[in-house]
């Protein structure tokens, strides 16, 4: 057995979150919860990959902002995104003084940037630290789809990429606070899922194997949280875990739920199974949960970051698709 | 849980493309199209223009059409639901290789628009050429043992 949940005693504080999206996300249920959105998904940019890079240093000054901290005071970045070589982060960041680590973790990138910022925390090498994750739904089809104005038909279990940033800032903190307290990197999962148009399906084994693990070594049941948030399983995906669940012993109820489903109006959107992309979890968390963490309609939840870990290449080489699932507990402490 | 019982549970578990509702659309759609198309020839005709030039006049006019509404943003989202409606004819066809066009302008017209234009049409044309080779090599042999085959068809 691998060692159990990271515990983080000095339970670091979440100082701000920030949440900027796209016109979807906008006309989406969640639209108001988002610090920024743009109707012009261009953000005044001449291409999608500058659009995406724009919209994160939005995101990061605003967060920054929010938490009434100078960039020379973060000690430490971990961002990421789904772009070739993951520069929409590191073009983001190229401007700013703060010491930078790109992730990537696919659609799970944000779960692991906050986690890791939290153990950079606890370590003590850290004062402060930032998690950013970020995509865009134009670059993200340009590289694994098709041209953006290509004239295709999407199938009912292929996702919408989501335009948008999330990024919080964490620090040591006293006194009542959002907390992150709990870090479960996950394993790499792969059930041979070949169909690039139903990421749901491949990622879903992963986030069941991390929950299962995660309760096999904590005390707590899952209706003990307010909410379990997977990241984009979209509502194919929630629907595998939910059964999958079921038939492992693991029952998932009305506290369950995904971002990829909570960010669009699947009925009246065209969006398909749901959101998708590292913008999905990171805009959902950042935005909608800890405004709901902070009013206390929330005090406890597990989220799990997931990720497809395939590439272009890999899919046309008809490999399969390996999963992975990042959880991290954030919760109300005193 | 097997790969094998997964991969089956997750396949069965997709939600199907509405398929019925696709070929209608499809054959919708493409029958405009083909009206259309139709009526432009008809048009040309009516011009004093000979059948043949017509034929190219009407295919380089759905060619335009077609380009001109994938840079206004709207054939794609005809084609999401017409599907094999717009990709069929000709219209699908200069949409492959606008859209790229557009897509790849930000990495300039050489290696961007020049190159990558190809990258959905590329593959229908290299296979057409190749697919019309041997089909000349087939009517060759036939005509060697004396069947016309082009005559048969015609």
């Amino acid at each position: 057995m691998n060692r159990k949940v990271f515990e983080f005693q000095s339970k670091p504080g979440i100082l701000s979150s920030c949440a900027v999206g796209g016109r979807l996300e906008k006309e989406g249920p969640l639209g108001s919860y988002f610090d920024i959105t743009e109707t012009d998904t261009t953000f005044g940019m001449e291409s999608w990959e500058k659009a995406e890079t724009k919209m994160v240093e939005i995101c990061s000054t605003l967060a920054l902002e929010k938490a009434k901290a100078a960039a020379d005071e973060i000690d430490l970045v971990f961002a990421g995104d789904l772009m070739n070589q993951c520069t929409a982060s590191s073009f983001a960041f190229r401007q700013t003084q703060i010491p930078y680590i790109g992730l990537y973790g696919a659609c799970s990138t944000f779960a692991l940037s906050l986690g890791l910022a939290a153990m950079s925390l606890e370590t003590g090498f850290a004062k402060r630290t930032m998690a950013v994750a970020s995509s865009h739904f134009c670059s993200a089809e340009r590289q694994y789809r098709f041209p953006i104005e290509y004239g295709n038909q999407r199938t009912p279990t292929s996702q919408n990429t989501v335009t948008g940033v999330g990024a919080v800032i964490l620090g040591e903190q006293q006194g009542e606070r959002i907390a992150v307290t709990e870090f479960l990197p996950g394993r790499i999962h792969d059930y041979k899922i070949k169909d690039v148009n139903n990421m749901g399906a491949a990622m879903a084994p992963a986030a069941l194997y991390t929950l299962k693990r995660y309760f096999s070594f904590s005390d707590k049941k899952p209706e003990d949280f307010d909410l379990i948030v997977t990241g984009d399983l979209g509502m194919e995906g929630k629907n595998i875990l939910i059964e999958l669940g079921a038939s492992h012993g693991l029952i998932l109820g009305e506290n369950y739920n995904d971002c990829g489903v909570m960010i669009y109006d699947l009925e009246n959107q065209d969006v398909h199974a749901g959101g998708s992309g590292c913008g999905c979890s990171a805009s959902v968390f950042s935005g909608y949960l800890m405004d709901q963490l902070r009013c206390g309609n929330l005090n406890d939840i597990l989220l799990v970051g997931t990720g497809a870990l395939l590439s272009p290449t890999t899919a046309l080489q008809k490999e399969s698709i390996p999963g992975i699932a990042h959880l991290v507990r954030i919760q109300r402490v005193k | 849980m097997t790969n094998q019982s997964y991969e089956k549970y997750s396949k069965k578990k997709a939600k199907k493309s509405p398929l019925l509702k696709n070929i209608c659309f499809a054959f919708l759609v493409g029958g405009l199209i083909c009206t259309l198309g139709q009526a432009i020839l008809n048009c040309y005709l009516a011009l004093g223009i000979d059948k043949e030039r017509a034929a190219s006049l009407l295919s380089i006019t759905l060619i335009f059409l077609a380009c001109l509404f994938t840079g206004f943003g709207l054939f794609d989202r005809l084609a999401k639901h017409a599907g094999a409606g717009t990709l069929v004819p000709i219209t699908g066809f200069a949409n492959a290789m606008c859209s790229p066009s557009i897509d790849n302008k930000a990495e300039g017209y050489v290696l961007g628009v020049g190159a990558k234009m190809f990258v959905i049409a590329g593959p229908v044309i290299v296979y057409g050429t190749l697919t019309s080779i041997l089909l000349g090599i087939v009517i060759y042999v036939l005509s060697l043992f004396g069947i016309d085959i082009i005559h048969l068809i015609v």
